[in-house]
């Protein structure tokens, strides 16, 4: 396998983006990262394009935005890993490059989540199961399968309502900051606990808003970034990707995501590396509960220590690793598809340092990043190392 | 701003699947007479839930019927405040995700409850009925 450094990156403001079709939206993620890696679509050989879909007008988003970005001709595919979709086109980009079958190619993610009213969008998303064991008679939600897991969680170690709203205090103090994230405002701990009961113990506070967005990644072989004289690419050092089943009433517990521990494992394994090396993190926080849950699975923290490391300010610029300071899906928003590539995105920004603004740059020593980027309830995890 | 941008409107979609049911109808025959019955492998002898045709485990496709009492504690749960389109019309809901001590997990509602005693570890038994759309299902209530 070839090394492969991620060369260009791009990334739309994340939205309610009434002003854009899912072409243009796509394109002010492709523009950038092409202008960023020096190259133009006609450079690129491959592109993976994420986008769970299904919400929008179009059947084919790949080939549709490919078109209109000048991408035509390039090898194309669709990549579904329901909310970790960036991250699964991300790592089929990666291995075309690793294996020598392409020297560039491109990984984009989109979603246009906002053409459809909140109560279909919540029919379509809650299907994210086993539609008819879970859906069809019990209308399971997006929220309340995570709000399952919080129950549990808070029951066997705990963790309390305010616990999870200081994750949505952090990140939202984050995306106060961040000019590409849909909320660019703070909130209190008070706040969100007093905000819509959404699915017990979630609250509207403790969840990513629905929001349209695109981010997009040009990766390349280690000969070529040389060729092309890239002053600082960002190599990818471990991958991993684990999954687990559909149906919830099939997992060992509800307090933590077996397919995040196990994909973790593969990464960190991958890259000869540990949690403890770990300088700055994305991890899926598509609610509170998540974020804490990802802390153990990945390693940051022992099971159950999840909470007395948001209360302890661990995770924030200044502890010992800085946890979604570009504000999480959380307060950055959460389109679908558009996640993990927005994770790369960021990742790639701090290990340059040039994280916008620059009260949100992490202190790197090792320029050591990671990102964790879950689909569906657990159902799939993708886990990235990143190295400068 | 950006909700007062032009827009034009889709044509209509109005998707309905119809699901295949033959290889597990049984379990909807039982649910009709009043039982709770799920799948175990003779291959390798393991219970499954949601009832099946064919075995993860050992890929055998030797199914038998087992009839399950039903009952359980409750190992995670939600109360549903905000609900998707096709369940609007329903008032909130409690799912809950039990352990039977058979050793299967099932999810369903949890009914006739007061939602401020419901906890994690608190024992409930299965119902098996019609749902007021008419449609067979299942539920806990507390026991």
């Amino acid at each position: 396998m070839k090394r492969v450094a991620v060369i260009g990156v791009g990334h739309s403001t994340f939205g309610v983006r009434k002003d854009v079709n899912l072409s243009e939206l796509t394109f002010e993620a492709v523009r950038p990262a092409l202008d960023d890696a020096g190259l133009s679509g006609k450079d690129i050989e491959f592109v993976s394009f994420a986008s769970a879909g299904g919400m929008y007008e179009e059947a084919l988003p790949a080939v549709v935005a490919a078109e209109y970005c000048g991408l035509t001709g390039a090898g194309l595919l669709r990549c579904e890993a329901a909310c970790a979709s960036g991250s699964a086109a991300f790592l089929t980009s990666y291995l075309n490059v690793a294996s020598g079958h392409a020297d560039v190619a491109m990984a984009i993610g989109m979603e246009k989540m906002t053409e459809v009213d909140t109560p279909t969008m919540m029919e379509l998303i809650g299907r994210a199961g086993s539609y008819l064991w879970e859906f069809h008679n019990f209308g399971t939600t997006f929220p309340s399968y995570y709000a399952l897991y919080a129950s549990a969680h808070m029951a066997r170690f705990g963790t309390t309502e305010e616990d999870l709203a200081l994750v949505a205090v952090k990140n939202h103090r984050y995306g106060a900051l961040n000019p590409k994230a849909r909320f660019q405002r703070e909130t209190t701990v008070d706040e969100v606990l007093a905000s819509y009961p959404v699915a017990w113990p979630l609250k509207l506070f403790d969840c990513c808003p629905i929001c349209d967005g695109a981010a997009a990644a040009v990766l390349a072989s280690e000969e070529k970034a040389r060729e092309l004289g890239v002053d600082t690419p960002i190599w990818v050092s471990g991958v991993g990707c684990s999954s687990d089943t559909a149906n919830m009433g099939k997992r060992p517990d509800y307090v933590g995501l077996k397919a995040s521990v196990s994909a973790s494992e593969r990464a960190y394994g991958m890259a000869g590396l540990g949690p403890d090396d770990i300088e700055v993190a994305t991890v899926h926080d598509c609610f509170t509960i998540a974020e804490l849950m990802a802390y153990e699975d990945l390693g940051f923290c022992g099971k159950g220590e999840g909470a007395a490391l948001i209360r302890e300010g661990v995770t924030e610029i200044g502890g010992k690793i800085p946890v979604n300071i570009d504000g999480g899906l959380k307060a950055k928003g959460h389109p679908i598809g558009a996640t993990g590539c927005s994770m790369i995105y960021e990742l790639t920004k701090q290990l340059r340092e040039e994280a916008e603004r620059r009260q949100r740059q992490a202190p790197l020593e090792r320029y050591i990043a990671l990102a964790h980027n879950v689909g569906g309830t657990g159902h799939y995890c993708y886990v990235t190392i990143l190295r400068r | 701003m950006w909700n007062a941008m032009p827009s034009i409107r889709s044509r209509p979609l109005n998707l309905v699947f119809e699901i295949p049911t033959s290889r597990t109808q049984k379990f909807w025959q039982w649910i009709e007479g009043g039982e709770f019955h799920t799948t175990r492998c003779r291959g390798c002898g393991t219970l499954l839930f949601p009832p099946v045709a064919d075995c993860p485990g050992c890929l055998s496709s030797e199914m038998e019927w087992v009839k399950l009492e039903g009952r359980g504690v409750v190992d995670a749960f939600t109360h549903v405040i905000a609900r998707p389109t096709s369940f609007q019309q329903h008032e909130p809901y409690t799912i809950a995700i039990v352990r039977l001590r058979e050793g299967v997990r099932v999810l369903a509602w949890l009914m006739d409850v007061d939602i401020t005693k419901v906890e994690v570890g608190m024992s409930v038994r299965l119902e098996v009925g019609k749902t007021p759309e008419g449609e067979a299902s299942y539920w806990f209530v507390p026991s």
